[in-house]
């Protein structure tokens, strides 16, 4: 019954095909075939699919929304560089949801202690949120190597207490009272991310999740950890041979991801509305659509730049699509599941086609 | 507060009865060598359809037979995908679990016309067994006092699901594909066929598990309502190594915590401890399991089986 062993190669050797194979050739007709989806979906529900699209894209580019469109951005980038490190080498990170919160409730709590610190008591709470993020990320690869526990189970598992945890935080010790709502009290404005002059939801968390994703470019093209990632990605068995170490990578970059994923919690902590409020790091679904993106990109950096503007935009979109014609926003959720699963789709087809036709030959 | 009452005992049942069946559709995956991680969208396209089906006619039944055709369909997507089309099992899984997130999301505001949680009077439960003739047998009218028939069908399956796999020639491919799919398909058995029927048959099953959770555990649908339980099936299904017994009992676990944070809730601790007690007590048996399976490989004589230890992962693991 070997295929029963939850051995990590399995997930591996699964991810290995979406880490390597070239992505443009999928990525576009993915989005097409996802549109042509989320029509079905609009026709289906009684409405005309032109109305809803059209209402998309009007709020992606009306100017009003511009500044939600930059808030938005940098979450789904830094959760999508997140859910990329351990992708890079096969490995699925799906606890960003528990990382994101505790990164900032961890950010939030660290700050309430002290509130004299500004800014760079700030900049020490996000590190303490990214380290809290970082070891609840961390504790999959025991889990993976004394457990036989697939990371992606453990991680995902992992998350819902995180999430739990943060929630009784933010509803007790650590609650603002009488406010009567599940949340931290506001932070000192010493300590709220200083806007850039374009609007108060533009701060300096865009330029943090911009200078993370260059760091990852960085390491990713340019240092021999990220040659490793990568050639565990391409071929664990061969990354091995060569003489990675498998486990330390492993550490590194689940450790790396969950880092990430709670500096973004610490960064949305800092930004309006300035406080820790129970569920409104997961309700907009970041984590998600920085999986998205990160799978649509195999990980790679430019792709998780134009892949996080997109789904930031179609997101942003969804907002104003529902505020204006009614339609549901979780219509942009449909499109992007759809956009994950027409693109593996479509990249098994173009595999199986580039093999008939090595064989014709 | 005395847990081992025989209400304990009810409250387990349908605590684990949505885990128990969506676990038994991944261990007969499992046990044809296919890694299944749908099963959570999947058991959630199940609640949504038997609550919008059961409001709509007013009929559970109903409700009940559109959760296992929603489930099936979804899984139309992995097994197609997957095993005709060779794409990259665990990525189509996660896009399917979005999916059903995304869908169910649109559908609740679309078709129901309200967000959050839906619940209604013209919305038709899965009865209680406990109101039938069976309430008043003694004992077994207490412990199913609040179960429904999707309850006991889930434990009837446990006893099939095995003798299925043991005895029945197909059951015999299957496992015989699950071992080597190549000795297999050299055999003359549709390996593919076996794979994607089983993977029909588990989304089946997580429709109707999510149909015992929406209709029957509870009478509402809300957004993400399955929260994981879908993954404790993935995990319950290792734990048990995809054998119907050990998933039950693995199972068990489950439910058990799962019931026993109500009980504690009933105490006064808050929500937020109660809710991830489930998460916690099966990340620590996977733990505990684990770390006596670690111990097994050394070269020292096998120490005695541990008399009673419903999970004890046998043999064979690599």
């Amino acid at each position: 019954m070997a295929t029963l062993a939850p051995e990590r190669r399995t997930t591996a050797e699964a991810a290995k095909g979406v880490a390597r194979r070239a992505v443009t050739g999928a990525a576009l007709p993915a989005l097409v075939a996802s549109f042509a989806v989320g029509a079905i979906v609009l026709l289906s529900a009684g409405t005309n699919p032109l109305t809803g699209y059209e209402a998309l894209f009007r709020g992606i580019l009306l100017d009003t929304n511009l500044p939600y469109l930059a808030a938005a951005f940098a979450p789904i980038l830094g959760m999508a560089v997140s859910f990329a490190i351990p992708l890079r080498m096969g490995e699925f990170n799906l606890g960003g949801d528990g990382q994101l919160v505790l990164g900032g409730i961890t950010a939030a709590a660290v700050a309430i202690a002290i509130p004299d610190a500004g800014l760079a008591g700030y900049a020490l709470a996000a590190l303490a949120g990214a380290a809290a993020a970082a070891l609840w990320a961390y504790l999959a690869v025991p889990l993976a190597r004394f457990g036989r526990v697939p990371v992606i189970i453990s991680t995902l598992l992992l998350g819902f207490p995180a999430v739990s945890f943060a929630s009784y935080l933010a509803r007790y010790p650590l609650t603002d009272k009488g406010t009567g709502i599940p949340q931290t009290p506001r932070l000192p404005d010493a300590m709220h991310l200083p806007s850039l002059p374009a609007s108060a939801y533009v701060n300096l968390g865009l330029v943090v999740a911009v200078l993370i994703l260059v760091a990852y470019w960085i390491v990713d093209a340019r240092t021999a950890t990220g040659l490793d990632l990568r050639t565990l990605g391409a071929n664990l068995r061969f990354g091995e041979y060569v003489g990675i170490n498998l486990n330390r990578r492993t550490s590194g970059a689940l450790a790396a991801s969950g880092a990430i994923a709670g500096l973004t919690g610490a960064l949305i902590v800092a930004g309006p509305p300035y406080r820790f409020i129970d569920g409104a790091l997961v309700a907009p679904g970041y984590t998600f659509t920085g999986v998205t993106v990160a799978l649509i990109a195999s990980g790679r950096p430019a792709g998780l730049l134009a892949g996080a503007m997109l789904f930031t935009a179609l997101q942003v979109g969804g907002t104003g699509m529902e505020r204006d014609v009614g339609i549901p926003r979780q219509l942009t959720a449909i499109i992007q599941a759809s956009v994950v699963i027409t693109f593996v789709l479509i990249v098994a087809v173009q595999a199986y086609r580039a093999k008939t036709r090595a064989g014709a030959r | 507060m005395n847990v081992f009452t025989l209400g304990f005992v009810a409250a387990v049942l349908i605590a684990l009865a949505p885990v128990l069946l969506a676990a038994l559709g991944g261990a007969l995956c499992a046990r044809v060598g296919v890694f299944n991680i749908g099963l959570e969208g999947q058991m959630l396209l199940g609640c949504f359809t038997a609550v919008a089906v059961s409001a709509k006619t007013g009929s559970a039944l109903l409700g009940v037979a559109a959760a296992v055709v929603a489930g099936v369909l979804t899984a139309v997507i992995l097994a197609v995908g997957s095993i005709r089309l060779r794409a990259d099992p665990i990525v189509l899984a996660i896009g399917t679990n979005l999916l059903a997130v995304g869908l169910t999301g649109f559908l609740l505001r679309s078709l129901l016309g309200t967000s959050g949680t839906y619940s209604s009077p013209d919305l038709s439960g899965l009865g209680r067994l406990g109101d039938t003739w069976i309430g008043r047998v003694p004992v077994l009218g207490d412990v199913f006092a609040s179960s429904s028939w999707v309850v006991v069908l889930s434990l009837l399956l446990v006893p099939a699901l095995a003798f299925f796999l043991a005895r029945h020639p197909a059951g015999l491919r299957l496992r015989g594909i699950g071992e080597n799919p190549d000795a297999a398909r050299s055999l003359g058995v549709n390996v593919n066929g076996y794979q994607q029927a089983a993977v029909l048959v588990a989304g089946g099953l997580c429709g109707l598990a999510g149909a015992q959770l929406a209709l029957g555990n509870v009478q509402l649908f809300s957004e993400q309502m399955t929260a994981g339980r879908g993954w404790v099936a993935v995990v319950a299904v290792m734990l048990g190594r995809g054998r119907p017994g050990l998933v039950l009992a693995a199972s068990v676990v489950f439910g058990a915590a799962e019931a026993f944070g109500f009980r504690l809730q009933g105490l006064g601790l808050p929500q937020q401890a109660t809710d991830a007690a489930p998460y916690v007590i099966t990340l620590i048996a996977l733990i505990a399991t684990s770390a006596r399976w670690r111990r097994r490989p050394a070269a020292e004589p096998l120490p005695e089986p541990t008399a009673g230890s419903a999970v004890e992962p046998t043999g064979g693991a690599r």
